[in-house]
């Protein structure tokens, strides 16, 4: 059997009266790239930090490569903030070495621990001994093979020319390739990211995608918390939260599922959009095609009236089947016309 | 329109209005104005912020401007809103209260509250606090903002404070609609409440230009523009920049080594590789093969990708 590297078990958290958190159950296996969606409010921060062990639960459990989440678990994460946590008045070198000593050393260099840069104090006694820490089998390979300085990760390819740019004046791609460098240097058996290629091109995005993939073909784990549905697909497995609660899980297709939405073409599309508004119902704007998601072809057809448009149904795409499962039944009013409020 | 030095090379950004197939009739408002900027170039010191960049900005319609970080994006919605002025080219925009402008960095007042910004926007366009008022009510009614119309706009969360941005915005009707990454750092939800306003705006006639990193955003607008580093790397209506990738894209389940790689990217687990025209390296087995079972049908997102690989791969080299 695969040792989970994060698991929550019926974990809870209440603030107050109100429940953040409600009885979620989620694993994260290594090699595995799951992707966590949710509105804002949905409990996702809330589930990542009883993951992180910031925060504790108030019912059921959390478990971090198999142990209760403290400092020494904490060593074998990589974290990615949406910010990236960077310091903006050091150079990437200055960044990498500093992250490398919070953390006791970059990965592959435990043959020679310490040896240039001093341990944290906070970390020192409670840290895991040198070569001790449990490993899974699959994670070996990624050691480096040799030939690096010992605690210091080398600099992602193509960057040595701005190792003596201060961080804050480098463009967003190469920050987030920097911080993706330092969350990656100590070989963490999982990494939690938040929105990993948020704000660069298509293309450095998937260059930060073959990084991430190529961490979890090595054995890590990978989460991922997103707004976008581009980056949640490229998520093996997604976890959707709505008010604290998972309300769907598994592939892209198994999510979608069979959820339909009406298309209307038209050449007067705002009319239409018009008079599906007038009806009660709602319509999202793609291009000049309207996409309505709470009403069926025959609904549509009535309420666009003298309208001429084509009107048929086709399947829902990721984004819009989130909208459905995410805002309430009596939510119709609500940006793209929830009120598809049936979740199942 | 033409293209300055007339390169044949892209789509050009005038093309016809697209009506489905065997519909009759075109766009209603046929004799709107289309805003834009032709030949657009843009220095901050030695470095071209936008280098010969012509886009058209129809009434009644969403064109969207695409590109990562530091790609331009913003210096081009700033002209377009007035805010800046090119080193050369031409701009076409209505007059200053005939514009509504979101800039990047929010475009409200935190210390007042939603009504107070909206009342303070009204008076600025010089409308009647009436009219204004009813315009508000409506616009936040119905993209849930009614309940926080007595907060402060600076205790808003980042999703309420840019719906109240792109409320305050197209408040007055303008008929041009600049808005700069106006659903950045807002969740799903609110990004379809924003997309309504958006829609809104547009089905009034008012031509709305805007700005997002996200290809797939942009595919929602009925034209695009792909900006890399100040240059247009692809436009025009989204099918069109997919029908114009040059080659072809194959599909791979394993990583692609050698040359390969350097025209190959990771979609949704698999790599996909592209195979330029003409291209007859077989050696690394992606050559030829058009039609072949491998070979996928782009997305957006593939002919970006192919479009800023073609430009890395052959830069420098006479075209």
């Amino acid at each position: 059997m695969t040792e989970l590297l994060a698991q929550s078990i019926g974990a809870t958290r209440v603030f107050g009266h109100i429940a953040a958190v409600s009885d979620v159950d989620l694993q994260v296996a290594p090699g595995e790239v799951v992707g966590l969606l949710g509105a804002n409010g949905a409990g996702k921060t809330t589930l990542i930090r009883m993951l992180l062990g910031l925060l504790p639960p108030s019912a059921g459990e959390v478990r971090l490569f198999g142990q209760l989440p403290s400092l020494a678990t904490r060593r074998r994460l990589g974290y990615v903030p949406q910010g990236l946590g960077l310091y903006d008045d050091l150079t990437p070198r200055e960044n990498m070495s500093f992250a490398a000593a919070a953390f006791g050393g970059a990965g592959g260099e435990r043959g020679a621990p310490g040896r240039h840069r001093p341990r944290p104090a906070g970390l020192a006694k409670r840290g895991v001994p040198g070569g001790q820490r449990p490993r899974f089998p699959g994670l070996a390979k990624r050691r480096a093979p040799g030939g690096r300085l010992p605690g210091l990760a080398p600099l992602p390819p193509g960057l040595e020319s701005m190792s003596k740019i201060t961080v804050g004046r480098l463009p967003l791609g190469v920050q987030r390739r920097i911080a993706f460098a330092q969350a990656l240097a100590h070989r963490p058996d999982l990494l939690v990211l938040d929105e990993p290629t948020s704000g660069v091109d298509p293309l450095a995005g998937a260059r930060l995608w073959e990084t991430i993939g190529d961490a979890a073909a090595a054995g890590a784990g990978v989460l991922v918390t997103t707004h976008h549905m581009d980056e949640a697909q490229e998520c093996e497995r997604l976890v959707v939260m709505a008010e604290g609660r998972v309300v769907a899980e598994g592939d892209v297709a198994a999510i979608v599922g069979s959820a339909r939405v009406t298309v209307v073409e038209t050449p007067d599309w705002s009319g239409a959009f018009e008079a599906i508004e007038r009806a009660g119902s709602a319509a999202a704007l793609v291009g000049r095609t309207l996409r309505v998601p709470a009403a069926s072809p025959e609904e549509v057809k009535r309420m666009v009236g003298a309208v001429p448009a084509r009107v048929y149904e086709a399947a829902a795409t990721l984004e819009e089947r989130f909208l459905q499962l995410t805002l309430p039944a009596a939510g119709a009013g609500a940006g793209a016309g929830g009120g598809a409020g049936q979740a199942h | 329109m033409t293209r300055p030095g007339g390169a044949p090379d892209r789509v050009p950004a005038g093309a016809p209005d697209g009506v489905p197939a065997g519909l009759p009739g075109g766009v209603p408002d046929g004799v709107s104005p289309t805003w834009g900027v032709r030949g657009l170039t843009v220095w901050f010191g030695a470095h071209a912020a936008l280098r010969d960049v012509t886009l058209e900005v129809p009434a009644g319609q969403v064109t969207g401007v695409v590109g990562g970080d530091g790609a331009g994006k913003t210096t081009l919605l700033r002209i377009l809103a007035g805010a800046a002025a090119p080193d050369a080219g031409e701009v076409r925009r209505p007059p200053a209260e005939q514009t509504g402008y979101l800039a990047a960095s929010s475009g409200t007042y935190p210390d007042l509250s939603v009504d107070e910004n909206l009342a303070f926007a009204a008076a600025g366009y010089g409308m009647p606090g009436k009219l204004a008022a009813a315009r508000a009510s409506q616009l936040l009614e119905r993209t849930g903002l009614a309940a926080a119309r007595q907060r402060l706009a600076g205790k808003l969360s980042g999703g309420m404070r840019q719906k109240l941005g792109v409320v305050r915005a197209m408040l007055h009707r303008p008929r041009l609609l600049v808005l700069d990454e106006p659903t950045t750092g807002v969740d799903p939800v609110s990004r379809a409440d924003l997309w309504w306003l958006i829609a809104r705006a547009a089905a009034e006639g008012a031509a709305v230009v805007l700005t997002t990193t996200y290809i797939d955003e942009a595919e929602r607008a009925a034209s695009v523009l792909v900006l890399e580093d100040g240059d247009a790397l692809a436009q025009g209506k989204p099918e069109e920049i997919i029908a114009s990738v040059p080659g072809t894209i194959k599909i791979s389940p394993e990583r692609l080594r050698g040359d390969a790689a350097r025209r190959a990217w990771r979609r949704a687990g698999t790599w996909r590789v592209w195979v330029p025209p003409g291209y007859d390296g077989g050696a690394d087995g992606t050559a030829g093969g058009e039609g072949a079972a491998d070979c996928v049908t782009p997305d957006l997102q593939d002919a970006v990708i192919v479009a800023a690989l073609a430009r890395e791969l052959w830069a420098g080299e006479p075209s």
